[in-house]
């Protein structure tokens, strides 16, 4: 079952009345439990494309089937809901709420459709999720106690905690050193291969964009074909680009 | 549930930033408190003001008796003799507009102490309720006379300050007796010290007396009566019942009655009158109820028919009336202003940094977007902040403008006036531009774009 499928998207930007087109007519298709890079280099409309994908921002025109619901007719709040149950985000600058301890801002996302769980309920689920990206004994630290790859783990909790079937990530590691954003990379491989989340995963950088299973580069707004490099040819052929 | 559990968000974004939320709600403190204290401070001394122009006797209504006249001359106002005690009882029970009112008899003549002598330019016998007619219940020294002392026609008197220093070269009288005519008064109080009233005469130059001892043991007639009053009276009626009570009023025009006249004669009515009647209203404002009331009233007790013309007339002070209205017209203008300054000051405070929170935190309000959150829930959210905050901090504006008009109360002395108006005011206004400036931005802020408040900086 294809999980996302785009028809023929575009999308124009108008500045005042200068007409700006980011994506020309993008196509495509998205199978459950693939883990996507979407690379491109900056300006080519990969950020654009993301936000049309996590229902944040809609196409001007084309379509866009999510799970095999039209998504591009949506209004504003329909929009939130599907972002709220069936999508998760992680941001390259975290955005974790400040002097707010890592487990309200895993919490955050129940607060908006949950209510039918207690108090309790919630606050477990936010303790397995820290668990599960490994911050089992930092519950109570603030963003601000906790290094960018805790912080970044616990943006990755926050997403997961409605357990959505996609994971968007925004240049998850360009605000990371290398080795943790090696950490960082391999959880979502593991999300991925473990728990069959399907992740798409936006960056610029090749070795970034190696990690996962299919790579999709963008430019000047259309997708070029032709590239099925990536993580499973990587692997067999050793240690060619990811070091 | 839903709604449990906004407050409850709402709650945790607020402690938070214990910081940001204090200073918002120091911002509706300080707005409300403003207000309060001005109101509160201002209607005191408004009110003190206007107390203090009243008991200058603003309130205060005379009522003489009617002009006689005889073959078209006049004999001037007051110059027959047609109010009585219980016309002024009558008054003080009758009329609602009337707070108390009291007869006065007067008199102008010697008064004696040891080997020192004085004429005062006031002799009057009044009702204890003169006191409070005047506003003049405090006492400088010793007590008022009482009803009692009505009743006995008993030989006791009140001194102003100026008979004291006159009389007693500022030693205290209590106790000491003053001749009157040669009756002896005890001097049972001295009234405090009022001095010149509009007019430039002295006011603490004054005796009181009650008003049947002034009556029936000083004068025998009335001060204001002329002999031809009771001519003119005497010659509407067959009946001679004035000259009879008083003997003082001068020469008999008419034969003595013989006694198969007396005989023939019913029994004259006892009738005594008094030389003016002043009464107060409740307030300035009831004046012009009051007199209606009285003239209704008199009316009717003196049998005058419609069309007839009144046989007493009364009178206000007019003039300290405007006085009195002006000044209360002014206080209210200046409060309002600086009510409305307060308000605007405080409001301004609470705006900016109802804004400046909101702005603050739209890259909260993006990413709250980001995770699911509808516009309403933003909304909501925001809303219920600035509710709980205005809750508090106009709680606690209430009590510090509160207790700062009571510290001033209490350090300076000023007349502090609690007003419930101010209050609803100052807390209405405070919590609506809190809740107003704590929305809109909020409300912008759920219009936008998710991405761009993510963006925002």
């Amino acid at each position: 079952m294809k999980l996302i499928e785009l028809k023929d998207i575009y999308k124009t930007y108008y500045i005042g009345e200068l007409a700006v087109p980011v994506l020309k007519g993008v196509s495509l298709d998205i199978e459950q439990g693939e883990f996507v890079a979407l690379m491109g280099a900056s300006g080519s409309g990969k950020s654009t494309l993301m936000n049309i994908l996590g229902c944040l921002d809609h196409a001007t025109s084309g379509e866009y089937w999510l799970e095999g619901q039209e998504m591009s007719q949506l209004t504003a709040n329909e929009r939130a809901i599907v972002r709220n149950q069936k999508v998760g985000f992680v941001f390259q600058n975290f955005n974790l709420l400040p002097r707010t301890s890592a487990l309200e801002n895993v919490m955050l996302p129940l607060s908006y459709t949950a209510e039918h769980l207690p108090d309790k309920e919630t606050r477990r689920r936010a303790m397995d999720m820290l668990n599960l990206v490994g911050l089992g004994d930092r519950f109570h630290h603030e963003p601000s106690q906790l290094s960018g790859g805790q912080q970044q783990r616990v943006a990755i909790a926050r997403a997961l905690i409605n357990r959505p079937s996609i994971l968007f990530a925004d240049e998850p590691t360009g605000n990371l050193d290398s080795h943790t954003s090696e950490d960082v990379l391999r959880m979502f491989q593991q999300l991925n291969t473990v728990d069959g989340i399907t992740v798409i995963l936006v960056t610029h950088d090749a070795n970034i964009a190696n990690h996962a299973k299919r790579i999709i580069h963008i430019s000047d707004g259309i997708i070029d074909n032709g590239a099925m490099s990536g993580w499973l040819q990587n692997e067999e052929a050793g240690a060619g680009g990811a070091k | 549930m839903k709604v449990y559990r906004t407050v409850s968000t709402a709650m945790r974004a607020l402690r938070r930033n214990p910081m940001r939320a204090s200073l918002t709600t120091l911002g509706i403190i300080i707005g409300v408190a403003a207000v309060i204290a001005m109101m509160e401070i201002g209607s005191g001394s408004s009110a003190a003001i206007e107390k203090s122009i009243a008991s200058m006797g603003a309130n205060n209504l005379m009522i003489h008796p009617g002009t006689a006249a005889s073959g078209g001359v006049s004999f001037g106002a007051g110059s027959v003799m047609t109010l009585t005690p219980q016309d002024c009882e009558a008054i003080a029970r009758e009329c609602p507009a009337v707070r108390s009112a009291t007869p006065v008899i007067r008199v102008r003549t010697q008064v004696v102490y040891g080997n020192r002598n004085w004429v005062p330019l006031f002799i009057y016998g009044v009702d204890p309720a003169y006191l409070n007619v005047r506003d003049w219940a405090n006492m400088a020294e010793g007590e008022a006379f009482t009803e009692r002392d009505i009743r006995n026609s008993s030989k006791v008197c009140l001194l102003g300050r100026t008979i004291v220093r006159e009389l007693f070269e500022g030693h205290s009288p209590v106790g000491k007796e003053v001749r009157i005519k040669n009756v002896s008064f005890k001097v049972v109080g001295v009234l405090s010290a009022k001095g010149a009233n509009m007019m430039g005469m002295d006011q603490d130059d004054i005796v009181l007396a009650p008003w049947t001892t002034v009556k029936y043991r000083v004068t025998g007639s009335s001060a204001s009566t002329v002999n031809q009053s009771s001519t003119s009276s005497n010659t509407s009626s067959g009946v001679n019942t004035l000259n009879r009570l008083y003997p003082g009023s001068g020469m008999s025009l008419y034969p003595e009655i013989s006694e198969t006249q007396a005989a023939d004669t019913p029994q004259p009515v006892r009738f005594t009158n008094v030389d003016e009647i002043l009464a107060a209203a409740g307030s300035a404002d009831e004046i012009p109820l009051a007199i209606r009331q009285i003239t209704e009233l008199l009316r009717q007790r003196h049998r005058i028919h419609q069309g007839e013309p009144e046989d007493f007339s009364i009178r206000d002070m007019t003039e300290m009336m405007n006085t009195l209205s002006s000044t209360t017209g002014l206080m209210t203008n200046l409060l309002l202003c600086v009510a409305l300054i307060s308000l605007i000051v405080g409001g301004v405070g609470i705006m900016n940094i109802m804004l400046v929170s909101v702005t603050e935190r739209t890259h909260e309000i993006g990413l709250r977007m980001a995770v699911g959150a509808q516009a309403k829930d933003i909304l909501r959210q925001f809303l219920i902040e600035a509710v709980v905050l205005c809750l508090i901090g106009g709680a606690l504006g209430i009590l510090v403008g509160h207790g700062g008009a009571f510290l001033i109360k209490f350090f300076k002395n000023w007349p502090v006036e609690t007003s419930p108006g101010a209050i609803i005011a100052a807390f209405l206004v405070s919590a609506g531009v809190g809740i107003i400036f704590g929305y809109y931005p909020a409300w912008k802020a759920s219009r936008l774009d998710p991405i761009e408040a993510l963006r925002y900086e």
